[in-house]
């Protein structure tokens, strides 16, 4: 074994990656490379003979020929322990706040899938307190989801506020080319949320090496898949997959593989895959869920990220206007648990969204110029209700607030026999006065 | 294992180089050493002195110089009783059992046979001493579940055998020899209640194959009407994320009229295959009146397990598809997506820097493509029964357009096409089948002529309702708003299905034809509508009372109720029978 054998010949360096004449060495080890700019992390990510191609963390410039390569005969690992709870580090590991380096019990990450036997089937809501999702698209344990959003919508907001008030153990936070003012925010916000003490953040800033980004969301899982072991439910957050993704295109490209799809690599799918299956509810343990934000490069659900996302998630949030649309957003899970909440939940919950389907299409007749009939009428106030009152990402409520409210917004603007609910739910909730 | 070895010499990925001695051949198996652990992997190409291996496993750790050991043998499937029921990866190693072994996750390098080696199967001798034999008759019976499992003599023997000796009516290992039996030259060969063979070959010991035309009912309407399956054919369901492809196929696993269902989950996702797990053993078969389990093999190689493995998949599931079909049952294979296979395939392509086809896949994807659907067939077996094989693949194509080399590719050599909508799912019609856009090759369980009168409705209904978009309800004449109603309410009653019903779910043929003729009855009647406020009024209480019937057991009491009150309500509009209709209604009789 080669451990710590030290090269000082760079053979090649393209981008971020570069070569150098070894032997021993194995495929994905880590190797230290010091430069005038100081120390980097490097991955080996192809060997051919004795030349081996590595992926240096902070990025190839500056980067020597006459540099001094270390190989460290392991691969990327990760300290795991109750010690990280409050900590934020970076894509290599190291603190980014000022807390000491964490060396100890070392664990691999991108490490094998689950075996599908252990598995149960996901059948725990996991209350948010926002109703869009409580009530409308229920959050269910060991899901996974994506927000699909454009740039420039409050997703990191929404990600904040999931975070704060989410029924969760602990709480993992990706960041993948976040901007420095969205990790400030995200600092502040679970500080005097109260959440950062139950919070682990990984950040890789806009401003911070590529290979860095793509460390990310396995650091992330792979300390979430720990603390699930140990009997934690986990809400994992990462922001934002697609520039991850724009990350391994990158990569991909520097080392010509051939694209695919819009410059993408071919296994796209497997990687993102690999990645969002680490949602799981262990039998016997406790859970992983993870919510990840993929902005859509022009609003455009067939572009290759949130397309391959689509097939991979069980389901979406669309996040338009700065709500969550209830049309675009799905969570296909919801129905292992909202018919065991409250009697009144599904029911109330499609007569809702059909008048709101309603309200929508009187809308369009409105801005067309028809004239509005009484129904009419009583549908824009309806909607109109609906979208300050329950849409609004500000809104906080528990589930139960929130089927109370939306009884009482139906009462305010129709009629029990209007409503298509069965009589004897309207019986029993409908507001009285 | 041969003492064939060789040494790794570059890696990238999941794509491994082996210098080697001696002879190897394509597609061979060979272990690569990580360390002290053996990773199985395949030979994919060889030039010179190099062998390419593409590792059914994570690489990481492998370094060069590192040892590789070949097998000799090409990637195959255990073949013997004991297969149903079981949950298998992509080599057909038992997961409930890698699970005891190695815990919470699928740790590389641990594999499991895919048959229980130790389990006793009461074999009852068919064959005679002196019998002669060929490849793929049997010599024995032993019972699986509700089913007589055939023993044969391997696929793999050419030529014909005389049966030397054979045990006694007992309770055997699959392993244990139960017959002897020897060639021309007096060879002797001890045979057992399993083989091996492999999976990338197709079992061709029939007699001859057949034509696909007995109908394979699914218990889905839209589809067994108009867009029906065979016995022995393929069929293909492409569409976009969200549209309901998986819950199709989980519908159809549940009701299809076959003997078998082999569902590959071939790269997606782990909670669905955790749903049949969990769902399936509690399930009554109605044909057998056992659980639905046992007629099952599920074959899972979901998306985060390694992408070699999910190419392997569909091979190792077709194998036990044409396994079982040479018992003289039908089997029934369902893969769930055939994109995530091709996109395996393109990976590998990638890897060995060949030429790209199209959006990257290797051009030899539509050959694979055409070669894995040519598998399925309905066959003639030496001795006189039929047996079938009938494949139904997902497409999942990019953005939800078919105009991409997998799906094309696809539709070039399936023989019904059921293409999913986003805008039927976005407007929550189950199952979302596109009726003007989907085909079939094979017959109907309907009368044509009828099914052709429906179509005709559905497709009037489609030009009416765009034209509506232009010029309004106003623009249109009562006579057209008439024809869409019609249209629509067809879809609403027929097309649109709900599977979370039990009865509505599982539509016999039977009621599909007695229900038809209703339909035919009622859309191919003019009604005494004076306005379209009328005639919205008087078909939407239709569709209501057909509803209601859909929803009742057929031939039940509640069944005749409704049905009676739908012939209320048309005695009530003043319905006449067309000509047209009268003369369909008849032809039928």
């Amino acid at each position: 074994m080669s451990v710590n054998k030290v090269y000082n010949r760079i053979e090649s360096i393209t981008g971020n990656v570069i070569t150098v004449r070894a032997s021993g060495v194995k495929y994905k080890e880590l190797a230290q490379i010091n430069t005038r700019f100081g120390k980097s992390l490097a991955q080996v990510n192809k060997i051919e003979g004795d030349i081996v191609s590595l992926q240096v963390f902070a990025g190839g410039q500056g980067v020597s020929t006459g540099d001094e390569v270390r190989f460290l005969g392991h691969e990327m690992r990760v300290s795991f322990s109750d010690d990280l709870l409050g900590r934020i580090f970076n894509g290599s590991g190291e603190p980014r706040d000022k807390g000491p380096a964490l060396t100890e019990n070392l664990k691999p990450i991108g490490g094998p899938s689950v075996n599908p036997t252990k598995r149960i089937l996901a059948n725990r809501m996991l209350r948010t307190n926002i109703p869009m999702i409580d009530m409308f698209n229920t959050l269910v344990v060991s899901q996974k989801l994506p927000i699909f959003s454009i740039s420039g919508e409050p997703y990191n907001q929404l990600l904040a506020r999931i975070a704060m008030q989410a029924e969760a153990d602990v709480i993992v936070l990706g960041g993948m080319g976040l901007k420095y003012d969205d990790f400030l925010y995200f600092k502040d916000a679970l500080s005097k949320g109260g959440a950062l003490s139950k919070t682990v953040m990984f950040i890789h800033t806009a401003s911070d090496p590529t290979v860095e980004c793509m460390m990310i969301p396995d650091m992330v899982l792979a300390i979430a898949e720990q603390f699930a072991l140990q009997n934690k439910d986990v809400l994992v957050l990462l922001t934002d997959m697609t520039n991850y993704a724009d990350a391994m295109k990158e990569i991909a490209i520097t080392q010509e593989q051939v694209p695919s799809n819009r410059g993408y690599p071919g296994d796209l799918y497997s990687q993102l895959a690999a990645r969002y299956e680490k949602a799981v509810d262990f039998a016997d343990s406790g859970s992983v869920t993870v919510l990840a934000v993929t902005t859509m490069p022009g609003d455009d659900v067939t572009h290759p990220v949130p397309d391959n996302t689509g097939y991979i998630t069980e389901g979406q949030y669309y996040l338009k206007g700065g709500r969550i649309e209830p049309f675009g957003s799905l969570s296909r899970l919801k129905q292992n648990v909202n018919g065991k909440t409250r009697k009144d939940h599904r029911a109330l919950m499609d007569a809702m969204i059909r008048l709101y389907s309603s309200y929508k299409e009187t809308l369009e007749k409105k801005n067309m110029g028809f004239s509005m009939s009484r129904w009419d009428e009583k549908l824009l106030k309806y909607g109109n209700l609906f979208e300050t009152r329950m849409m609004s990402l500000s809104v906080n409520l528990s589930l139960e607030e929130a089927l109370d409210l939306g009884w009482k917004i139906l009462a305010d603007c129709f009629e029990k026999d209007e409503t298509g609910i069965k009589s004897n739910l309207t019986d029993e909730f409908w507001p009285e006065g | 294992m041969t003492d064939n070895k060789g040494k790794v010499v570059s890696i990238n990925g999941n794509l491994v180089s082996v210098q080697f001695e001696g002879n190897v051949s394509m597609n061979e198996i060979c272990y690569v050493y990580a360390g002290e652990t053996a990773l199985k992997s395949e030979v994919i190409r060889i030039r010179g002195d190099i062998a390419q291996v593409q590792v059914y496993e994570m690489t990481d750790g492998i370094k060069c110089g590192d040892p590789v050991e070949f097998t000799g043998d090409m990637l195959s499937a255990d073949l013997g009783p004991g297969l149903l029921g079981q949950v298998y990866d992509g080599l057909q190693n038992p997961l409930p059992i890698l699970a005891e072994q190695a815990g919470w996750f699928l740790e590389r390098g641990i594999y499991a046979d895919g048959l229980n080696t130790e389990k006793k199967w009461e074999f009852t001798p068919t064959a005679k001493v002196g019998d002669t034999v060929r490849a793929g008759e049997y010599i024995g019976t032993v019972p699986e579940g509700p089913f007589t499992h055939k023993i044969f003599v391997p696929f793999n023997l050419l030529g014909s055998y005389t049966v030397k000796s054979i045990v006694e009516k007992g309770e055997y290992t699959v392993k244990e020899t139960v017959a002897v039996i020897t060639d021309e030259r007096g060879r002797e060969i001890p045979v057992s209640m399993s083989f091996k063979w492999p999976v990338k070959r197709a079992v061709k010991c029939y007699s001859e194959r057949l034509a696909p035309v007995e109908t394979m009912e699914t218990k889905v309407r839209l589809i067994d009407s108009f867009f029906p399956v065979a016995k022995g054919g393929t069929y293909c369901t492409p569409g976009p994320f969200g549209a309901g492809k998986t819950v199709l196929q989980h519908t159809t696993s549940k009701y299809a009229d076959v003997d078998i269902v082999i569902i590959a989950a071939c790269g997606e996702r782990a909670g669905e295959v955790v749903e049949t797990l969990t769902e399936f053993p509690e399930l009554i078969d109605p044909k057998t009146g056992r659980s639905l389990m046992e007629r099952t093999i599920i074959i899972c190689n979901t998306s985060s397990m390694p992408v070699a493995s999910r190419e392997a998949s569909v091979y190792t599931s077709v194998t036990l598809a044409e396994y079982y079909r040479q018992m003289g049952l039908h089997v029934l294979l369902l893969a769930d997506s055939t994109s995530r296979w091709a996109q395996a395939l393109r990976e590998m392509s990638g890897r060995l820097e060949e030429i790209p086809g199209e959006e990257a896949f290797p051009a030899y994807l539509e050959s694979y493509i055409a070669a894995f659907y040519e598998r399925a067939g309905y066959v003639r077996l030496p001795d006189g029964s039929t047996g079938s094989v009938t494949i139904g693949g997902t497409v999942s194509p990019a953005g939800g357009n078919f105009e991409e080399p997998v799906t094309q590719a696809t539709l070039k050599v399936v023989g019904a096409f059921h293409g999913l909508s986003r805008e039927r799912s976005d407007a929550r019609k189950y199952p979302a089948i596109d009726p003007l856009i989907s085909w079939s090759k094979y017959t109907s369980v309907i009368d044509n002529e009828k099914l052709d009168f429906c179509k005709g409705i559905l497709h009037q209904g489609d030009e009416i309702g765009s034209m509506m978009k232009v010029i309004g309800e106003e623009g249109t004449t009562l006579l057209d708003y008439i024809t869409y109603l019609k249209s629509e309410m067809l879809d609403a009653v027929y097309l649109q299905q709900n599977s979370f019903d039990l009865v509505e779910a599982n539509c016999s043929k039977e009621r599909q034809r007695y229900v038809t003729d209703k339909l035919v009855h009622v859309l191919g009647s003019n009604y005494n509508l004076a306005s379209k406020d009328d005639a919205r009024g008087f078909f939407n209480r239709m569709r209501q009372k057909f509803i209601d019937w859909n929803y009742a057991e057929f031939e039940s009491a509640d069944f005749k109720k409704a049905e009676s009150d739908i012939d209320e309500l048309y005695l009530h509009g003043e319905g006449k029978l067309s000509a047209q209709a009268e003369k369909l209604l008849k032809g039928g009789e």
